[in-house]
């Protein structure tokens, strides 16, 4: 088995280059046509007797016991104490916080008034930051929810996927103060608990695509788990559009050639330094299958399941980020603030680990693509979320402003943060003015 | 002996909040009628709220106030408190001495079995091998029997939900008949 014990660096460089290229037909799907939504409906969150406990492999040693999943706060940290001036970025880039106090907030998305959206996993609501004559204000939009982790918007609509329904709120930038209930639009979708939070995104094709993530650490999964799906708006038409996927908490699409790309969390406890987890691209819609239960980090087939299988039967990942790196929220740079290098590249945002003694990531990686939509390199962008194998903060989404300034979430804080660039005049620069 | 603790607890938190201190005494009164002024809960299906881990009381209060963890009285006991209320609260929880388990020495049969049922179902993974807790994984140690029956039948059927999903998934392969020698065993352990 190949074994990487290389640095950081190395890791992601030998995963992106040492993976796969693909040919890249573009599947051609239907705009939606209208259809009456579904009726309202809350259904009671029962899980299937499928489930397996995140626990089920993992082993008996010592230090093996001292790994658990890290909380998130549940109090959201003051504006004054969060930890903006540890963090590390390139030269001329500059972070500061957009906005506080919203727990846990996660999946980020931005209206076309301007108006951002901030989902949570833990907590009950969905948070809007407005700008009120240069205030920034944060507050609940929405509450009452199960696990909204997944939120898109699409001509005015707001869309939120929580654990087991996906619902929407039409000309929601009209009623940030007097939100109706969102409507639901879809509900044919297991309960679990494990990887039951969803993100959701809209594809080029207008449909709501979200993931359905493995209701265990490692088991064989139902048929109606482990996959990517796809609806249209109106919530008819569900489609699978990929398969053997343990969990996803983030995807987007190129906007060179329209190809789904999205990260995947790998199994936990088959050791510190494997799988790593895998930035993966959908190039047959409807047709790949990525290897979950059989095959990890698309090279290490499963000590249970990966018996009669060859990881050679599935879809590669096109770049490996790091064993238990959790990344999670990932965009494309379609601003034009940021320099040239950065166009076209993915920002993905690397949550950090928790089954591993040395935690790694708490970082924001960039993934450059060569022009056949591979990955050329991954490195590290911004830095310093985890400081002394402590947690400053942890990243989990991301989004682009319209003035291509990058947003980051911060779902350990509570908070979101925005990196701008704004290259420093050198003295030559400055005297050729005058 | 009671007050003696009492006062010396006040004065542990009056250390630290000098001007709050009296408002934070009055603030928990209602809480220890019920959870027991020791940190010994001595009202059935009341938890013992003694040497608690700080984030993990912290969560559940902010739980009750959000009413995402729904028990009425809870959920009006801490309705007005503010995010700094919150905080000193679960300091204070942290802060009471540990409970003792029952003065009996058990049913050495249920016992076993309730030892092996943790090693089997790695509790002893997030909740320490002592069951002493850790951050936002709560101390069960000498937690009262009949509370840790109910807080694991709901977390099963979920009636309760957790802060994520892991109580859940833990609880999925686990029986009934399995939860009652847990408990058993767990409120029996230092």
């Amino acid at each position: 088995m190949k074994y990487r014990r290389s640095s950081y660096h190395t890791l992601l460089l030998a995963g992106a280059a040492g993976l796969s290229l693909y040919a890249a037909p573009l599947a051609a799907q239907q705009a939606p046509a209208g259809a009456p939504p579904a009726a309202q409906a809350t259904p009671a969150p029962l899980p299937s007797p499928t489930t397996n406990s995140v626990l089920k492999d993992a082993p008996k040693s010592e230090a093996a016991a001292k790994l658990a999943p890290v909380a998130a706060l549940p109090i959201p940290t003051a504006a004054d104490k969060l930890p903006v001036a540890k963090l590390h970025a390139p030269k001329d880039f500059k972070i500061e916080v957009f906005a506080s106090g919203m727990t846990n907030a996660r999946s980020l998305r931005i209206g076309d008034k301007g108006t951002v959206f901030v989902s949570s996993r833990v907590a009950d609501k969905i948070y809007v930051v407005t700008n009120n004559n240069g205030k920034r204000e944060a507050k609940p939009l929405v509450t009452g929810l199960f696990r909204p982790n997944g939120i898109a918007l699409h001509n005015g609509t707001l869309y939120i996927a929580e654990l087991s329904q996906i619902s929407k709120i039409d000309n929601v930038e009209d009623h940030l103060n007097d939100s109706p209930k969102p409507q639901v639009i879809y509900n044919d979708l297991p309960k679990d608990e494990p990887h039951g939070w969803k993100f959701l995104a809209i594809g080029p094709d207008n449909r709501l695509y979200f993931n359905i993530g493995a209701p265990c650490n490692i088991c064989m999964p139902p048929d109606t788990h482990a996959q990517l799906r796809s609806i249209k708006l109106d919530g008819s038409d569900a489609r699978i559009e990929a398969r053997g996927i343990r969990q996803v908490v983030g995807m987007d699409w190129n906007p060179a050639n329209k190809q789904l790309y999205f990260t995947e969390n790998q199994r936990d406890w088959l050791s510190e330094d494997i799988p790593q987890d895998k930035l993966n691209r959908l190039a047959n819609p409807g047709k790949d299958n990525f290897g979950f239960p059989y095959c990890h980090e698309g090279d290490i087939p499963d000590q249970e399941f990966g018996w009669g299988h060859s990881c050679d039967e599935f879809t590669k990942p096109v770049a490996l980020l790091g064993p238990h790196s959790a990344p999670l929220g990932m965009r494309f740079y379609t601003g034009r603030m940021f320099p040239a290098e950065y166009r076209g590249a993915i920002f993905i945002a690397r949550h950090g680990s928790w089954n591993r003694t040395r935690k790694i990531g708490g970082d924001i990686v960039v993934a450059t693509l060569n022009k056949d939509g591979t990955v050329k390199s991954v490195k590290p962008f911004i830095t310093g979320f985890l400081d002394n194998n402590n947690y400053l903060g942890r990243p989990a989404d991301l989004e682009v402003m319209k003035d291509g300034s990058l947003l980051i979430s911060d779902d350990f804080n509570g908070a979101v943060y925005r990196v701008s660039y704004a290259p420093q005049k050198t003295s030559s620069q400055i005297s050729e003015r005058h | 002996m009671r007050t003696a603790i009492t006062a010396l607890t006040m004065l542990a938190v009056a250390a630290v909040l000098p001007a709050a201190a009296a408002e934070l005494s009055e603030r928990v009164a209602p809480c220890l009628a019920c959870h027991g002024e020791k940190g010994q809960s001595t009202t059935p299906e009341v938890p013992s709220l003694g040497a608690q881990m700080a984030p993990y009381a912290l969560i559940q209060i902010y739980l009750f106030r959000e009413k995402q963890r729904v028990f009425d009285v809870m959920n009006e006991a801490v309705k007005g408190f503010n995010d700094d209320d919150l905080r000193h609260v679960s300091d204070f929880i942290a802060k009471l001495p540990a409970p003792a388990p029952p003065g009996d020495a058990g049913d050495p049969k249920r016992l076993e079995h309730g030892r092996a049922l943790v090693a089997q179902y790695r509790c002893n993974i997030c909740h320490r091998a002592d069951l002493s807790g850790q951050d936002n994984v709560p101390r069960l140690a000498a937690q009262r029997e009949d509370y840790l029956v109910k807080t694991l039948r709901d977390y099963k059927s979920r009636a309760r939900v957790g802060y994520d999903a892991s109580m859940a998934e833990v609880l999925q392969p686990v029986s009934d008949a399995e939860i009652v020698d847990l408990a058993y065993f767990i409120a029996r352990q230092r």
